[in-house]
């Protein structure tokens, strides 16, 4: 903050319109360790759309793109809880598991009959119990994070294999089911229309309320605080303990949601389901922007990286040449490479 | 008279002795887990720990030997596990090395179809071994030149070491037929099943060498101080570099073992999380997460412990998939009883009315 000062009267003596315009893209980049990575994910975005539509078509097109966000709605609204703990320099493992469980649990309590809205309440609630087990965990007996969510996980996958280790189906005339529903905004030709599901449209809303929550508030600037430094943070008097807590709480609470998004459209629940969506989420997090390390990050940023990950997908399949087994390899490539991106850009930033 | 005193009391002394030096282990509660499970099994069946030696296929057989068959690969990840977390790093790789490792021996065997040949099964496990030193080497440098976190990078080698698995076998879960290949895992010498055997041999020789050499105490100085240790001239890089290969071959020998008994490898199925399997036993073992200090004893009481949870479960008619719960409950267990804030609450129970006052205001916080 203290390099704006000494820069601002410059801008207004120098003559030299281009290169202050030139010298502010460069504060901007070098002040703010994640500006370069998000740009990097949404240059490979518009390129990866771009080179689609030129190599197989297709893609540009209104069910292509509509069928990318109905796809990857349950990554997203998990991806937004990631951020918000990695940001704060922690981790969230249990996310996938906590899916499994809510949705066999939520399947189960909606086909014996209990109420589908008083259900999809519980489904959700059991992801935030899990977010205050692993917060409470981390922030009051200084477990640490990874490990503290990794039980979790491996209690929400367990007890979700004690409930049932079979596929549990919603039954078909579930009202869940009307959540998954995909409702007609423009209706193009033949099957090309823009369409939409109660799914996307929450996980838009999670990402306008991370978004205010994580740029507008005080609890925002404590958790970037946290990550920046947690002992700072704490001798400037910032509610670290409390904040830490609810954002494990948040990043639970929404794998629940993500648990109904995922059961509404699939219609099933398996305690093998949401497998290594941890993963994912942590892969569009950090192709977002967000530093692993934590202190620098955009919510935004997440939302391009899960559909970067979902368009890769998308390619993958089009292509046809590139055998299935290597789109794991290429995630954890490209999770790779913008790791070592982070790396280059605070190393700069170090020297 | 005096004499049997006198010998009773010697005995008695000296099992006070082994009690005692027992419990200031730190892998002591590790054991009370292991015999609590068991006498769990005892009362559902009181011939739970019998050993029968069978003369039709001259092999031991008893639960036990179950127990112990069982633990022999995750004690190898075990041990490779306790070595990282000393270096304050972690290897969540080790699941994948074990697949990797796996699938290459058995893509090995299946296209050189030599179903008797020593060699072949020599070069499968050989491959297996050079497949985990590689996915190590990865890890160790980009935690050492390039300086990644060694979470995020064994993280990426978790999710792309199964990938490479994939692609070594196309896809496929290969089945391969090699009689040597296969009495490595499931032969007995003497009736004594082989792979146990294999396992503490690696593990004796392993201890031997950290201990025997300096470095044991380089690795624990790493872990303990890094910039101190850097001051007295310990240089880190080679000394993790070691470690995290360390790691991928035991991991990738465990994976030879995962697939030996069943001679295939199962893409999605095999060393599948056993990377919380290799922390929980190097947490029961006493190790801190923190890194330093390291016991390989301990790990391999965790592997021990891991292993009778593992058959507890299945024999006490529990779904194998809901094992991971009873895990997460023995892991933040071990966990809480690490925190400081647990054990304080001891202290004060102990100190009784000297109240310790800086922890009152942190209690009204977890209110």
């Amino acid at each position: 903050m203290s390099t704006v000062t000494p820069d601002a009267p410059a801008v207004a003596t120098t003559p030299k319109a281009t290169q202050t315009w030139w010298r502010g893209v460069v504060r901007t980049l070098t002040t703010n360790p994640s500006t370069l990575p998000t740009l990097a994910s949404l240059v490979i975005f518009v390129g990866m759309l771009i080179y689609g539509e030129l190599a197989y078509g297709k893609i540009l097109q209104y069910s292509t793109i509509s069928n990318l966000f109905i796809n990857n709605a349950h990554i997203i609204i998990i991806a937004a809880g990631m951020t918000m703990v990695i940001v704060t320099g922690g981790i969230d493992l249990s996310v996938g598991a906590i899916v499994a469980l809510s949705s066999v649990a939520g399947v189960m309590l909606a086909n014996a009959g209990l109420n589908p809205w008083l259900a999809v309440g519980v489904m959700v609630l059991i992801g935030s119990v899990f977010g205050l087990f692993s917060g409470v965990l981390i922030q009051y007996f200084n477990v640490q994070p990874f490990i503290a969510t990794l039980s979790a996980m491996f209690l929400a996958r367990g007890l979700a294999a004690i409930l049932s280790t079979d596929a549990e189906k919603l039954d078909k005339d579930s009202p869940i089911r009307l959540l998954g529903a995909k409702i007609k905004l423009i209706d193009g030709p033949k099957v090309n229309d823009l369409e939409i599901t109660a799914g996307v449209i929450l996980a838009f809303l999670v990402i306008v309320l991370a978004f205010y929550l994580m740029h507008r508030t005080r609890t925002g600037r404590t958790a970037y605080a946290i990550g920046g430094s947690e002992p700072s943070a704490i001798l400037m008097g910032l509610p670290v303990h409390r904040t830490k807590l609810w954002l494990y709480v948040i990043s639970g609470t929404l794998a629940g949601m993500a648990a109904v998004v995922y059961t509404a459209r699939i219609g099933v629940g398996q305690n093998i389901t949401g497998d290594g969506w941890e993963m994912q989420a942590i892969a569009a997090t950090v192709i977002g922007g967000t530093l692993l390390t934590g202190g620098a990050g955009y919510v935004l940023g997440s939302v391009v990286g899960s559909l970067v990950l979902g368009l890769m997908i998308v390619l993958i399949t089009r292509d046809g040449t590139v055998p299935p087994e290597w789109t794991t390899i290429i995630t954890g490539g490209i999770l790779l490479a913008f790791v070592l991106l982070q790396r280059a850009v605070t190393a700069a930033r170090r020297n | 008279m005096s004499l049997i005193v006198g010998i009773v009391a010697f005995v008695g002394f000296l099992v006070a002795g082994i009690v005692y030096k027992l419990y200031r282990s730190q892998w002591f509660w590790g054991i009370v887990a292991i015999i609590l499970l068991l006498s769990a099994n005892l009362i559902k069946d009181p011939g739970y720990l019998s050993i029968t030696y069978s003369e039709a296929t001259g092999r031991l057989v008893g639960n036990l030997v179950d127990i112990l068959r069982w633990s022999a690969p995750i004690m190898l990840i075990a041990v490779g596990m306790v070595l990282v977390i000393a270096t304050r790093g972690i290897d969540l790789s080790v699941g994948s090395s074990m697949v990797a490792g796996g699938a290459a021996a058995m893509q090995f065997l299946s296209v050189v179809k030599t179903p008797d040949s020593v060699s072949g099964a020599a070069i499968a496990v050989l491959l297996a071994i050079l497949t985990g030193a590689a996915i190590g080497a990865i890890n160790g440098l980009l935690v050492t030149y390039v300086g990644l976190q060694p979470f995020i990078t064994t993280l990426v080698m978790m999710m792309a070491g199964r990938g490479i698995a994939k692609v070594i076998t196309g896809g496929q879960n290969t089945a391969a037929d090699s009689a040597p290949f296969k009495w490595l895992v499931n032969g007995t010498v003497l009736g004594f099943p082989v792979v146990i055997l294999i396992a503490l041999a690696i593990v004796t020789a392993l201890a031997l060498f950290v201990r025997r050499t300096a470095f044991g105490l380089v690795v624990e100085s790493v872990g303990i101080n890094p910039s101190a240790s850097w001051m007295a001239g310990i240089r880190p890089n080679g000394i993790l570099l070691t470690v995290y290969i360390l790691s991928g071959v035991l991991a990738a020998i465990g994976g030879v073992f995962a697939v030996g008994s069943v001679m295939v490898v199962d893409i999605s199925g095999t060393g599948y999380q056993s990377e919380l399997d290799a922390i929980l036993a190097v947490v029961v073992g006493g190790t801190s997460l923190a890194g330093g200090k390291f016991s390989i004893r301990g790990a391999v009481v965790g592997a021990l412990l891991i292993a009778t949870l593992d058959k507890t479960v299945l024999f006490l008619g529990i779904s194998g998939a809901a094992t991971p719960a009873f895990k997460a409950v023995v892991i933040v267990l071990l966990c809480l009883l690490q925190s400081q804030r647990v054990r304080n609450l001891f202290t004060q129970r102990r100190a009784a009315a000297t109240a310790d006052p800086a922890a009152a205001p942190k209690a009204s916080v977890a209110a």
